[in-house]
């Protein structure tokens, strides 16, 4: 398949695994990267494994299933297809196609030995998620056993937030412990070179603020010691100072007299722009310049914790809309593409 | 297994004819008969903050309080003094005890409380094994629930305590960022059925009758069960959770026992369910699951808290007029016609365009949510410029949820 000029730091990553705090709009950049992904012509899986249909609410399409279907096409020619695995559904697949269960599946169903190996048995449960992720990554044209091209040019994985991803990711060493022979453990051990392999990489969604940054950081460290592939920072929710340090000192400093003298020049401005105003108005919009100072010093402050980690930044902006009209997606891909990561 | 594929969606409504009534919280925190609130939401919506601040406010208003939080922020807990995880409340330094009132905090220790339930339920022998066993570490440190029945489990000893000694007499617990919305509620459930459930007594039945009566008792569909788990998971697998189950084999009733008095104590009177959200679509429908789920459980929920919500200083001037103003502003002073402080005034409303599109969005969501969910109590609380992180930014979060004031 034929790809549109790509030189990011990731250009060369096949699967995009995409973490983050609870809150930081994970689900949002996954999505807008599939998009970017998109529009430079690839065909792309978008995979979500925790059931909450965030995807095919991002993308405003009717839930995904276990199925991929195609939620997005590009002029370009690009694609998205979405899938939302679901361990038990992955296990009776996984089942048929190994031992050709047939009705037996729902033997296994009512003795409650699905439910044990999806939810109870540690670390099943995740090596069906990724296994079906692992999957699809690998799948060639031309059926089980073809040979043709790699049926995705890229994966995106909307995984697990970070208190959960190492552990996530780290399978194997979870499933070794109680599942010592047998096709599970030779399931987890694909899925484990697949996780480490050269073109995976585990992208952090962090916004500015003192929590997320910290669980980022912390994230990065257990990461790199589980011998995971670290990717980009993404800096969601990006503000703007919108104002110089000359104008936020105008609004700040001075006395009562010199301020009163702002206040009504800023009065006068807006009355030109066919604003009438208060002063109690203009000062409302000082307090929100402030606020917004506040916030700005507090993102510049933790801005200079990411930077010290080394990685590849990329930086979204906020978006007052929110990306609920899908224009908002849009501008974030762009914005993802500009950063030159992918 | 729950999805939220299921949910009905909200019909369209006019988004001013409906306005939120507050949840009355200082009414809830200064009623004696409330004696446990649990706060539930998604991931990263500040829950373990709105947990602290409800159980500072509670405190100072004469409430002996206990907060058991799961995972908070580094500052916040060292702002709690929770600089160890030991599993044990300690005293909170700093709060005013004036009326009376004291604050306990502690932070859960997933495996610790699973190994206290299993050494005060078995004899020192069995507990040794069990302890021992790789299925029970793997299951006591990463099964995907054990995290929501330890909260839940620590909440029912603390809640023994606290009517044996009369230590608290309000505990406050925050829950886990689960992966499905209720998992607190249905993991103790869970982990009972499965413990004396009948995959368990396929397991047991060689154990139990040294393989004779093997033959007797399983069916042919059921040996194929075995077989298959034996062939995907190994056979050790199945040989760790035999013998882990051998040894649990006296404690099964202990288990159901508590997950019952647990979910008895969630469904009583003296409990008080507080979904947090943020005035985001997902986390609005997120919690919109939860309410589902707590009324479906009959749980009794006292309502639902956004927090982060903007608010408006330069009220009455609407996000699209700043914007042409600014747009006005800008090009005077590119052609060099405007005032000295045109630039500024540009800024300024460019600010304030961002802050009413924000602030008219989640007046939006919010109302949509209210509209959606007649007779629920929602209280707004303002999104602070700075994190928070010291007893003075909880006492301003408790006010904000003690005396809402309106967000427009």
């Amino acid at each position: 398949m034929a790809t549109n000029g790509s030189g990011g730091a990731f250009a060369s990553t096949r699967l995009h695994i995409v973490t983050g705090k609870g809150g930081t709009g994970k689900t949002t950049v996954a999505a807008a990267l599939a998009i970017a992904l998109a529009l430079q012509g690839k065909r792309v899986l978008i995979a979500e494994v925790e059931g909450r249909q965030g995807t095919s609410q991002t993308f405003n399409v009717p839930p995904l299933s276990g199925q991929e279907e195609r939620i997005y096409a590009d002029r370009s020619g690009g694609e998205i297809y979405g899938i939302s695995v679901d361990a038990k559904e992955s296990l009776m697949e996984y089942l048929q196609l190994f031992y050709k269960l047939g009705r037996a599946g729902s033997i296994l169903e009512k003795a409650g030995a699905i439910d044990f190996a999806t939810t109870i048995a540690p670390g099943v449960r995740d090596v069906l998620l990724i296994g079906k992720v692992y999957e699809a990554a690998g799948r060639r044209e031309g059926g089980r056993r073809g040979r043709g091209e790699l049926v995705y040019d890229a994966v995106v994985l909307d995984a697990p937030p970070t208190g959960r991803i190492v552990r996530f990711l780290n399978v194997n060493h979870e499933v070794a412990g109680v599942a010592k022979v047998g096709p599970i453990k030779s399931q987890a051990e694909s899925v484990n070179r697949m996780v480490r392999h050269d073109t995976t990489r585990i992208h952090l969604v962090t916004l500015l603020e003192e929590m997320p940054v910290q669980e980022t950081i912390d994230a990065i460290h257990e990461l790199r010691e589980a011998d995971l592939n670290v990717g980009a920072i993404i800096v969601n929710q990006v503000r703007d100072p919108l104002l110089t340090e000359e104008e936020l000192a105008a609004i700040s400093a001075g006395t009562a007299a010199d301020r009163e003298e702002v206040i009504e020049a800023v009065q006068q401005d807006l009355r030109t722009a066919g604003v009438k105003a208060t002063k109690v108005m203009v000062r409302g919009l000082f307090a929100q310049a402030h606020a917004l100072s506040e916030r700005v010093a507090l993102q510049e402050q933790e801005n200079a914790v990411l930077v010290a980690q080394g990685l590849p930044l990329a930086y979204l902006p906020a978006l007052p809309g929110g990306v609920e009209d899908g224009g908002g997606l849009r501008i974030l891909a762009d914005a993802l593409l500009e950063e030159g990561i992918i | 297994m729950t999805t939220h594929a299921t949910l009905p969606t909200v019909p369209p409504i006019d988004v001013d004819s409906v306005e939120p009534k507050p949840i009355d919280m200082d009414r809830l925190l200064q009623d004696p008969s409330t004696q446990i609130i649990v706060c539930c939401g998604s991931g990263g919506v500040g829950k373990t903050t709105t947990a602290a601040a409800l159980g500072l406010r509670a405190a100072e208003m004469g409430r002996k309080v206990v907060v058991l939080t799961i995972d908070p922020a580094r500052r916040l807990a060292q702002s709690l003094g929770l600089s160890e995880l030991d599993n044990t409340p300690r005293p909170v330094v700093g709060i005013d005890t004036g009326a009376g009132g004291s604050l306990d905090a502690m932070m859960l220790d997933m495996k610790r409380t699973f190994d206290e339930v299993v050494l005060s339920h078995a004899t020192p022998e069995k507990a040794e094994q069990i302890l021992a066993n790789p299925f029970y570490q793997a299951l006591s440190s990463s099964f995907a629930g054990t995290q929501e029945y330890m909260a839940m489990e620590k909440l029912s000893q603390l809640s023994h305590e606290a009517e044996e000694k009369g230590t608290w007499d309000l505990i406050v617990v925050d829950t886990p960022p689960s992966r499905s919305a209720l998992d607190f509620l249905d993991a103790p459930k869970r982990l009972s059925s499965f413990l004396d459930g009948r995959f368990i007594r396929i397991l047991m039945a060689p154990a139990k009758a040294g393989g004779r009566a093997y033959l007797k008792v399983l069916t042919g569909g059921i040996t194929l069960a075995t077989t298959v788990m034996t062939r995907l998971l190994g056979g050790q697998m199945l040989q760790d959770v035999q013998t882990f189950v051998a040894a649990l084999d006296t404690m099964f009733g202990g288990f159901r026992q508590r997950a019952e008095k647990t979910y008895a104590l969630l469904a009583d009177d003296r409990t008080a369910f507080v979904v947090v959200a943020t005035p985001e679509r997902d986390a609005l429908r997120e919690a919109s699951y939860f309410v589902q789920r707590l009324d479906q459980e009959r749980m009794p929920l006292a309502g639902v808290i956004v927090n982060r919500v903007q608010t408006v200083a330069a009220r009455g001037l609407t996000s699209a007029r700043a914007d042409a103003a600014a747009e006005i502003l800008g090009e005077a002073s590119l052609n060099g016609t405007g005032s000295p402080t045109a630039a500024l005034t540009e800024g300024l409303l460019r600010i304030h365009a961002d802050v009413a599109e924000s602030a008219e969005r989640h007046h939006a969501q919010t109302t949509r949510f209210v509209a959606g969910h007649p007779g629920i109590p929602v209280t707004e609380v303002p999104a602070a410029a700075q994190d928070i992180h010291d007893l003075d930014g909880l006492r301003e979060v408790g006010a904000a949820l003690g005396e809402p004031q309106p967000t427009r």
